[in-house]
């Protein structure tokens, strides 16, 4: 079972849920948790995983071989993303445009282009308890988390249950974090912003067409248009959570929700089981 | 004509709230939401879109039914694995490289231009506003992001505006990266957080590697005082100036039900917090090349 946590809005509570939902389970499965936001990367704060690997990750970018290019241009022409100059007798390349399709090897004529690995970001694993951690951190001042987070999921075992945190909004790295799970939480707040963010991403989702429950965080803030919208839409609200201080203070010290309050390790699991009949009602 | 721009690293900490009231409280300005993947300032400003302008995506792959052999070679020269059953292109996946064009013997791969896109110019009670909305699933590239600010440059030029103001996106990557280069003054919101913090940290560096002025606000400093302590060090530290902090307060949730900013909506403390950091940006801002 995969099962991304996402939302359109940012700071709803994804890591919160997506934690408490990994520790709350881990007690009787096999839980790998990958953080997909790779620009921001915070489950580790409330996992605090040992860290045993740690490798570099990036995009193949094409290397040119001085010796044998004859500078016809062919490369530059095929690239869409602009990411080779060619001017008379100069060549350039810029790493950070490149998106490592491969083009401009497959058009050199004189075999001049060797594709090698420019590194954009970090990748590591470890173990928080028993739950197996994984996170991808994009390098700063990189432009492209989506190629990062391509090559995080292509590492998704095959068993067990994965909870990946997905990137907030509703552009191609969200759509990449949450493409081919089997389910998609999205965690929202009930205010304007959150209700706005969260159709777009429920928008996305429909897209992809993966079943979907929402997690209204922070449940007593705002208006109950978000309930007349998932109502309207036949999304279910599977977990509510009202503002409480002490959440949001263990929050800021990197304590996750089921420390601060352990007796919502029985409504995580709950939240799992509805999450459980959905999947299997969409098989059906 | 200066520039501010608003951003956060992590996300939700309250950027589009702090930028809304600032446009509410400046004078002579535009305002730009670069944040397109999820814009939110158009649910306090309540514009009247004069002008939508469609935005151009990358081109994707269709197959030509008719043309194509079935050969089985596009498939696995695409790296983004967006062909699957010999010839099914998915468009989400597709990054429009052409790859398969090139394989293809029979030319029945078409490079189709795409909409990824729209802008709108628009005008507001607050003042004229430019705004995008990047369709789903779309390359945040950071491009619609430029595109926003060019319009906004036009559009302070031609009404004869001192300052854009502009809602940055979250993160650090390229849509980051795109709203803060070559502005006057970066105003960064974060929470009293380990999150916040560590999401600070990075937004800061990324701000200070394109050579922009990064200056913090502290929002809901009064969830964890211990942590504001910890930002304010870290503030010190690298010689960043920490301009204001702002409580928890209920009240920001019922003025953005109410459509409002929170100086608009609401004439109370926390107004006068924000109005006195209002004024420390603007001053910076006056003071700044």
């Amino acid at each position: 079972m995969k099962i991304a946590v996402a939302s359109g809005k940012g700071g709803t509570g994804k890591t919160i849920i997506s934690t408490s939902l990994a520790l709350s389970l881990a007690t009787d499965k096999n839980v790998h948790y990958f953080d997909c936001d790779v620009e921001a990367p915070n489950g580790h704060i409330f996992l605090k995983p040992d860290i045993i690997k740690e490798e570099k990750l990036g995009i193949d970018v094409p290397k040119v071989n001085l010796d044998k290019c004859d500078y016809c241009g062919a490369c530059a022409d095929a690239c869409e993303f602009s990411a080779i100059l060619v001017a008379r007798n100069k060549i350039m390349v810029f790493n950070e445009l490149c998106h490592g399709c491969y083009a401009c090897q497959m058009v050199c004529h004189v075999d001049a282009i060797n594709m090698e690995m420019h590194s954009t970001a970090i990748y590591r694993e470890g173990n928080a308890g028993n739950i197996h951690f994984v996170e991808g951190r994009l390098n700063l001042g990189e432009p492209m988390p989506t190629p990062i987070i391509s090559k995080i999921k292509n590492l998704l075992p095959k068993e067990g249950l994965v909870i990946i945190d997905s990137p907030p909004g509703n552009s191609d790295s969200m759509v990449e974090a949450v493409i081919d799970t089997d389910f998609v939480l999205l965690v929202t707040e009930p205010t304007p912003f959150g209700l706005h963010d969260l159709k777009l991403a429920v928008d996305t989702v429909k897209l992809m067409n993966i079943p979907m429950g929402i997690v209204a965080n922070r449940a007593d803030l705002g208006t109950k248009d978000l309930w007349d919208y998932a109502k309207k839409e036949n999304i279910p609200v599977l977990m509510e959570i009202p503002f409480l201080r002490k959440v949001a203070e263990g929050y800021s010290t990197g304590i996750p929700l089921v420390d601060v309050i352990p007796e919502y390790r029985e409504q995580f699991k709950v939240l799992y089981k509805k999450i459980e009949s959905l999947v299997s009602e969409k098989e059906r | 004509m200066k520039e501010l721009v608003v951003v956060s690293g992590k996300g939700g900490t309250g950027k589009t709230t702090i930028t809304a009231s600032f446009t509410y409280l400046a004078k002579n300005k535009v305002i730009a939401d670069c944040d397109v993947d999820a814009s939110d300032m158009h649910l306090i400003t309540a514009p009247d879109i004069l002008n939508t302008i469609p935005f151009k995506g990358r081109k994707k792959a269709v197959v030509n039914e008719d043309k194509c052999i079935s050969c089985g070679k596009c498939e696995p020269a695409c790296h983004f694995d967006a062909i699957s059953d010999i010839n099914k292109i998915n468009p989400i996946k597709c990054e429009g490289c052409g790859v398969c064009d090139l394989v293809c013997p029979v030319d029945a791969i078409d490079m189709v231009e795409t909409i990824a896109g729209d802008l709108h110019i628009s005008e507001s009670r607050y003042g004229p506003m430019i705004h995008a909305r990047l369709r789903i699933g779309e390359e945040n590239s950071g491009q619609l992001v430029t595109l926003v600010r060019q319009y906004a440059k036009i559009m302070s030029a031609d009404r004869k505006k001192e300052l854009i103001i502009i809602d940055g996106p979250p993160g650090t990557a390229c849509p980051t990266t795109s709203a803060v280069t070559g502005t006057n003054l970066a105003v960064v919101v974060t929470e009293p957080t380990l999150s916040g913090l560590h999401d600070l940290k990075r937004v800061t560096d990324v701000i200070k590697h394109f050579r922009v002025e990064p200056v913090v606000i502290v929002n809901k400093y009064d969830i964890n005082k211990n942590m504001t302590d910890k930002i304010q060090e870290y503030c010190n530290e690298k010689n960043i100036p920490l301009l204001g902090k702002i409580p928890f307060d209920k009240v920001v949730v019922e003025a953005m039900v109410a459509g409002k900013s929170i100086p608009e909506y609401y004439n109370g403390e926390l107004t006068i917090i924000i109005k006195e950091i209002w004024e420390k940006v603007y001053k910076l801002l006056t003071e700044v090349n």
